[in-house]
């Protein structure tokens, strides 16, 4: 009897939260819509703005507070002992298929920027002036539009920019990343040795350094947009630019969230050297976002 | 199956009832009939509104709708069963047989399948809503881009576009939980004993599919992510006038959209060995060689993408090694193929309804691999391209290839999952009159695409009349047999002929030595594989 439990997989009782969750996505998406809704046609949908956005934020109060709850459930299973090896190997993986997706995400607005640098934008410079409407492109990057202006709305020109410079700014971004990297792999080793100072103090380095991160990065844009002309406007450099450190910066907020759990986690003792797949599972998450900058900063920043 | 299994089975079996059961349920099998209810019920959505279509192309010149709400329709028809009925299908059979087949507990991340399923509902709301509301004056319908989102059209659209973007975002997170899932279940939850090569072919097939999910639907996502940007907050992405460009989207599209193809079909050249073994009563012949093709199909899906946009403008190298890439891809499926037919082969075979449809599904889907190798041709693409000669060939191994094959893996699997046989004369009915009724259809659709005529065109020349006449008498005989599919399924479930443990003679695998149906644990202590 002893080793059959040993061998019960845990299957856990029902749950009601995946299923608020995903009505709780349904608001916030159609929210969303309702709240950029253009007209069309002659038809107003500007109506729609107001009662949109109550949707949006009803439907992301929803989402945040089924993910408090979801995640609740967890630890409360995973310090109640429900998780064995065989529970923390099938996280294991899933994690590294969910990184591994989300790799995927990434690739493709890397993508989009290689084949803009690369293909669209020289193709527009070689095009006789004759044969197309957006003349005197630059077989340059960034590349500054039709004659030196992008064009907007209605084909109106958008301000001309400069570029975002890979000193300064972003410099002290990858150093802050870099040394976060080896500030939780250093908090891991204290976990590993069940030094909890180590531990907590390694953690709330890296807390530290992911809000350090974002600060700079917010003094980035705002540089970006209210000094530079760098905007999301700003054709293919600037869509390539701000969404790609825009996803990465999202993905770093919700990194320092994790953190921000997993080192109240670890005041509370919540980890033991051997059991603490939740801490893994959110330093891996870390290191990808980590590399994922190392890519930014050589592709977007320097080259 | 000890003593012990029995009193888990009793312990752990106080799940709620009625409708917070669906709601809340951990337990594979009840996650594997929503995802198999929500399909049939998608799929017989998506079915009646390209009814609407093929009344509208009855005869020539426009009779029952404007040409808008024709594009919404064929649009949304595309997005219905590609993403809720065929995927959801494949699916189901997933959360229902792996487990079974590996002789796990249940799926490896139980709470995340439902959160999968519970995707779905949403996803299908966001579809449909913009025709709901554009009937109270709000927005002007759903996305008239077909379901490829191309911009620059779907960059000027409406709210549709928006709706659409959105559903694909929730149904993209949805298959890609249920692939992490189905990857771990199969890599840390087989039986002992079961090693990789010893998995079931159904198992191999979604393994594959679940890679290309993961590696594939996020693009997707971000694709019409941009698209998204492009639409409100004033990107360039697709717009030359900032360097971007509208043909990178097909790039980004098709991506995923290839893939995609193979996600639809992986899973069913998966089952369908095992259909031909079964009624066939000898061993699945070339066992390796299916695996080791399916990975080769896997991989080269993901590289040949652009065949999808041959007449869009590429250099001639690129259109060269997509052309060749992808006539590659016609090897494995010729090893599959080869296979399939020497599994079959002094076999002692009969016909019940799993295996007429096998059978069927074997020769109309090598017809759709084979129209779809003439459209590799670069030369002759440009003649075909964008006309109902592709239409037809994607219907074939759609239709055919995809749902045709499901059918067959739900007759087959229907007793086991009821614990009743479905009404065997009924079901040789609805594949006589679904495989006829699909000929009737598309068959003409190859000619008048040949011809000329193009796709997504309320409206076409006189000489296409007869020929259009033929395929929408096909698809109304097609989709109302439907129906009888359907009825046998709910009077399967509802009751009848008790069904064997076994089911059919020639079974083999785990699945085939549990009750029919299953107990809501199966196995709590796995088997061990010799």
């Amino acid at each position: 009897m002893a080793t059959h439990s040993e061998n019960q997989y845990f299957v856990p009782h029902g749950s009601i939260y995946p299923s608020i969750l995903s009505a709780g996505l349904l608001s916030m998406a159609s929210g969303f819509i309702f709240s950029v809704a253009t007209d069309r046609g002659g038809k107003s949908l500007a109506y729609l703005e107001g009662p949109g956005h109550w949707m949006m934020y009803f439907g992301l109060a929803v989402v945040v507070f089924m993910m408090f709850k979801w995640l609740g459930t967890v630890i409360t299973e995973s310090m109640t002992g429900k998780y064995k090896s065989w529970e923390d190997k099938s996280f294991r993986w899933g994690m590294v298929v969910f990184i591994a997706s989300e790799v995927a995400f990434f690739s493709a607005f890397f993508g989009a920027l290689f084949y803009m640098r690369v293909l669209s934008v020289p193709d527009l410079a070689s095009y006789a002036p004759d044969i197309t409407p957006y003349k005197d492109f630059l077989a340059v990057w960034p590349s500054q539009g039709p004659g030196g202006h992008v064009l907007g709305a209605e084909y109106t020109p958008n301000p001309a920019f400069k570029p975002m410079h890979w000193s300064g700014l972003p410099l002290i971004n990858t150093i802050l990343l870099l040394t976060s990297g080896a500030t939780i792999t250093w908090a891991h080793w204290g976990l590993i040795k069940n030094n909890r100072t180590q531990l907590i103090i390694g953690m709330f380095l890296t807390v530290a350094l992911g809000i350090a991160f974002l600060i700079c990065q917010g003094m980035e844009y705002h540089h970006a947009y209210t000094e530079m002309g760098l905007t999301l406007g700003s054709g293919a450099y600037g869509a390539t630019f701000f969404m790609l450190t825009g996803f990465h910066g999202f993905h770093v907020t919700i990194g320092t969230i994790m953190l921000i759990v997993i080192l109240l986690r670890c005041m509370k003792g919540h980890f033991t050297p051997e059991h603490h797949f939740g801490f893994e599972g959110v330093a891996w998450y870390w290191h990808f976002v980590d590399v994922v900058w190392l890519g930014l900063f050589i592709f977007v920043y320097m080259l | 199956m000890s003593t012990t299994t029995v009193a888990h089975h009793e312990e752990h079996s106080d799940h709620p009832t009625g409708i917070m059961r669906w709601l809340t349920t951990t337990n594979h099998k009840d996650i594997g009939t929503m995802y198999l209810t929500f399909s049939l019920i998608m799929f017989l959505v998506g079915g009646s509104m390209i009814l609407g279509i093929r009344a509208e192309l009855f005869k020539p010149g426009l009779q029952l709708m404007n040409p808008d709400f024709f594009n919404q329709l064929i649009g949304v028809h595309a997005l219905i069963m590609i993403f809720a009925a065929l995927m959801p299908a494949a699916t189901g059979f997933a959360n229902w047989m792996i487990p079974l087949q590996i002789g796990a507990p249940d799926m490896a991340l139980p709470r995340l399948n439902n959160w999968g399923f519970w995707l779905l509902p949403p996803s299908a709301i966001l579809l449909t809503l913009p025709f709901t509301l554009a009937l109270f004056g709000i927005g002007d319908g759903a996305l008239a881009t077909g379901w490829t989102f191309y911009p620059p059209l779907s960059v000027q659209g409406g709210i549709g576009v928006d709706f659409a973007i959105f559903a694909v975002h929730l149904l993209g997170i949805s298959s890609v939980m249920g692939s992490i899932n189905i990857i771990v279940t199969l890599f840390n939850m087989r039986a002992p004993g079961m090693t990789l090569m010893k998995m079931p072919m159904f198992a191999w097939g979604w393994l594959i599919t679940a890679f290309l999910l993961v590696a594939t639907i996020p693009v997707l996502a971000g694709a019409v992510t941009m698209l998204l940007t492009d639409r409100h907050f004033g990107t360039h992405f697709f717009d030359a006038a900032g360097g971007g460009d509208p043909i990178m989207f097909q790039h980004l599209f098709w991506f995923f959209g290839h893939p995609e193809v193979y996600i639809l079909l992986l899973p069913v050249w998966g089952f369908i060995p095992q259909i031909l073994q079964t009624f066939s009563r000898k061993p699945m012949y070339g066992y390796k060689a299916q695996v080791y093709s399916l990975w080769a199909i896997g991989a080269l899906a993901v590289v040949v993408w652009a065949h999808h946009f041959f007449t869009a403008g590429m250099p001639v190298p690129a259109l060269l090694y997509f052309m060749y890439s992808t006539m590659a891809i016609s090897l494995p499926l010729a090893v599959l193929f080869f296979c399939w037919i020497k599994t079959m082969w002094k076999g002692s075979m009969t016909f019940e309804t799993p295996m007429l449809f096998a059978v069927g599904w074997i020769i109309l889907f090598g017809i759709g691999g084979l129209t779809g190798l003439v459209l590799a041709d670069v030369a002759a693409d440009a003649q075909y391209h964008n006309s109902y000669f592709v239409v037809a060939h994607f219907h074939y191994t759609l239709f055919a290839g995809g749902i045709m094959g499901i059918m067959a893996g739900v007759y087959y699997w229907l007793p086991k999952m009821t614990g009743h046989m479905y009404n065997e004369k009924l079901g040789k009915l609805h594949f006589w009159l679904t495989a006829i009724s699909f000929n009737v259809t598309f068959i003409p659709q190859f000619f008048v695409g040949l011809a000329g005529m193009p796709r997504r065109i309320p409206d076409y020349a006189l000489q296409f009349a007869e020929f259009n006449m033929i395929s929408t008498i096909g698809a109304f005989i097609l989709g109302l047999s439907q129906l009888l599919f359907v009825y046998n399924i709910i009077s399967c479930a509802r009751g009848g002929q008790k069904a064997t443990d076994k089911v059919w003679e020639g079974a083999e695998g785990l699945e085939w030595t549990l009750p029919s149906p299953p107990p809501y644990h199966s196995f709590n202590e796995q088997p061990v594989i010799k």
